[in-house]
């Protein structure tokens, strides 16, 4: 039981007194395509902000409209402030890290990292100190010399950060920026990156299609779908506590269940869930009246498996027809009575023999799950 | 399953046989001592002797090589600048238009060209002697400004296809890093596309060196290039020294050519490899 789960996400971007970052209803329409839908955003000073969503949703758009590549077709963009309406890109205090990279190809990784210093106000000898510190930030000091063909795709990775880094603007926006990489290197790099972004204490934006890496580097991340912004919160906050069903669905696997609500008591809501086979009990999400229709939703990891009825919480019968296993853990299909089929994911804490673990094809089992593990969704 | 390599191959060999059997064989006979052009006297460079002691061949070489040079330096930088704007900027008013435009002179039948710039030039000059009193006479200029309208289309296409190539975000990451426009266009754009422009450039040169129809179109009295020259004397019988002539042009043109087919192969060479190598990065 998780009696300290808090009631409500906590939303302390609504206090904030001045985003370092605000976008204010910000659309583009490419003729009548709607790439971006009304986006308002804002982020603060120093954190990693993801933008999350499948593709085609608009990521790249927006970002590209914070470089200034594209201007917005409704609404305004405000950096440290200031509004970046009609600023050019060359203007704006923002480097972007482009998802093909675009370096520089007759240039060397030197002269790509340094290329933005030339239009910086300092001495010749500051412009080489900052391209070495920015080498070794990356560890690509002894690629100095070689030119961009000439060094491997991880390293092609760290030229283009370094080099966006270089100018030391105040926001840094990263396409997909590890996309490009085998699983190994990208996880290397999450660290890599994140240790950078806290050396530097650069605000950093970036774009991604991939759920975990989001999770892993972001202090907070937006989900969006189809141009338009579905949640904005800590990766905890989108995880546990989605508004919505597109949400819910994207990140991680859940297990969703059409419901109506029949009383609510505090801050508990009895909902009537037919496919469930009867009644199950969740946390109650404000606005909710009695005979509402909503989505049950619950993720696999919170769903226990057992032979016996549990003592308490709310309890599903139902009989094994799949599983699999994983090492780590299993995943448990449960098909239900109604026909419905949940899964469940139990980890392998302790080391068994097939024979022994909790349970197998066609086992009547149990799955029970807590009320604050229940998600009601009415989006 | 022999047979059809063997077939293949035997019309190839033919096909290259009709090609270059007869400029072989003015090549060697450029060097033949006989007076005779097609009878073999032993070997000799006296042609060649006699034709650089040749006022009006001479005369004629040099006229072609300074056309040659600014025709093809003003082409090269027209026609870099519409290509660049027909890759680049997607859309103006007109582009469309703009673009048949740039390369109608590819698929005209030469003539008609020819003859167009000929009734141009003729209206021009009638209308500066009316309006001036001033006499022009058709030779170094004309001609130089025909060859630039002609050869402006090969360069212009050249650098075309190859921006349409090329990322355009490495543009788009230099502007990013605080770079003008203009700034971008010297530091990035034409860096990236030096190897195109040089090989149009080439191209554009080889082309005005050895042309015939749109010159002899354009050209006046006193003006003769050389190719024009080759032409007029062949009317009178094929000598030796023609021979000799025509090798040097063809060893011009053909040194020309490969340049700037080495530059290009190489510069593309050197972009599959980065491509391979994103690739392989992707996996
Ligand atoms: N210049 C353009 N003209 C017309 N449509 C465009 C243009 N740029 C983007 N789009 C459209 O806008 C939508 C959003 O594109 P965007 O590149 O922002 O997607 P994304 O979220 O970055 O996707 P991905 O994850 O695949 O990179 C797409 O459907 C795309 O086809
Ligand atoms: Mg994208």
């Amino acid at each position: 039981m998780r009696a300290t789960a808090p009631a409500e996400p906590v939303r302390t971007s609504a206090a904030d007194p001045a985003p370092f970052i605000r976008i204010d209803g910000v659309s583009k329409y490419f003729g009548t395509f709607r790439a971006v839908e009304n986006v308002s955003l804002e982020i603060r000073k120093g954190e990693i902000f993801a933008l999350l969503g499948g593709s085609g949703c608009g990521k790249t758009t927006l970002l590209r409209m914070l470089a200034g590549f594209e201007d917005p077709t409704k609404g305004r963009i405000f950096i440290d402030g200031q509004d970046m309406t009609g600023v050019p890109a060359y203007d704006r205090p923002v480097n972007m890290m482009f998802q093909s990279y675009a370096l520089f190809p007759h240039m060397s990784v030197e002269k790509n990292v340094g290329y933005g210093l030339k239009h910086e106000r300092m001495s010749d000898a500051e412009r080489k100190d900052r391209v070495r510190e920015m080498l070794e930030l990356v560890q690509l000091s002894q690629f100095a010399h070689r030119k961009p063909h000439q060094i491997s795709g991880g390293q092609r990775q760290r030229v283009a950060l370094a080099r966006a880094l270089a100018r030391q603007p105040k926001l840094l926006l990263l396409d997909e920026p590890l996309a490009a990489l085998d699983k190994k290197l990208r996880e290397h790099t999450q660290f890599e990156l994140m240790d950078i972004q806290h050396k530097t204490g650069t605000t950093f934006i970036v774009v991604t299609h991939d759920q975990e890496e989001a999770m892993i580097l972001s202090d907070r991340m937006a989900v969006m779908d189809k141009g338009e912004v579905r949640q904005v919160g800590s990766p905890t906050e989108i995880y546990e506590y989605p508004t919505n069903r597109f949400v819910a669905g994207f990140i991680g696997s859940i297990n969703f269940a059409e419901a109506t609500v029949a009383s609510i008591s505090g801050d508990l809501a009895e909902v009537e869930v037919p496919s469930f086979g009867g009644r199950m009990t969740a946390r109650a999400v404000p606005g909710l009246a009695p005979g509402q229709a909503l989505t049950l939703a619950v993720r696999p990891e919170k769903l226990a498996i057992s032979r016996e009825r549990p003592a308490a919480g709310n309890a599903v019968r139902g009989v094994v027809s799949d599983v699999g296993y994983f090492g780590k853990d299993s995943l448990y299909k449960v098909r239900l009575p109604s026909g419905a089929v949940l899964s469940a994911h139990s980890a392998n804490a302790r080391r068994a023999a097939e024979a022994e673990r909790v349970a197998t094809w066609e086992d009547e089992v149990w799955l029970c799950f807590d009320p604050t593990a229940a998600i009601l969704l009415t989006g | 399953m022999n047979r059809r390599p063997v077939f293949l191959m035997s019309v190839l060999a033919f096909g290259f046989a009709f090609f270059y059997v007869p400029i072989l064989s003015m090549i060697v006979f450029s060097f033949n001592n006989a007076r005779l052009a097609t009878v073999w006297g032993g070997f000799s460079t006296k042609w060649y002797a006699k034709l650089f002691s040749n006022d009006q061949v001479l005369e004629a070489a040099w006229l072609s090589v300074r056309i040659a040079l600014t025709s093809a330096t003003v082409a090269t930088i027209l026609g870099t600048m519409a290509g660049i704007a027909l890759a680049r900027f997607k859309r103006f008013r007109g582009r469309t238009f703009f673009s048949g435009l740039v390369t109608a002179p590819l698929i005209m039948p030469e003539v008609i060209t020819g003859i167009s710039t000929l009734i141009f030039f003729i209206l021009i000059s009638n209308l500066l002697e009316a309006a001036f009193g001033w006499k022009t006479q058709r030779g170094f200029t004309t001609i130089t400004i025909a060859h630039i309208t002609f050869s402006l289309t090969f360069v212009t296409a050249i650098i075309q296809s190859r921006l349409r190539d090329a990322d355009i975000a490495v543009e788009e990451a230099a502007m990013d890093l605080g770079s003008r426009p203009w700034q971008v266009m010297k530091d990035i754009t034409l860096p990236i596309i030096s190897p195109a422009i040089l090989s149009g450039w080439l191209l554009a040169f080889t082309i005005s060196l050895d042309d015939v129809v749109i010159t002899s179109f354009t050209t006046g009295p006193g003006s003769t290039t050389l190719p024009i020259l080759i032409w007029s004397k062949v009317k009178l019988g094929v000598t030796p020294d023609i021979n000799a002539l025509a090798t040097i042009t063809v060893c011009v043109v053909g040194l020309g050519v490969i340049i700037a087919g080495v530059v290009l192969s190489r510069a593309e060479r050197r972009r599959d490899l980065d491509a391979q190598m994103a690739y392989r990065a992707n996996e």
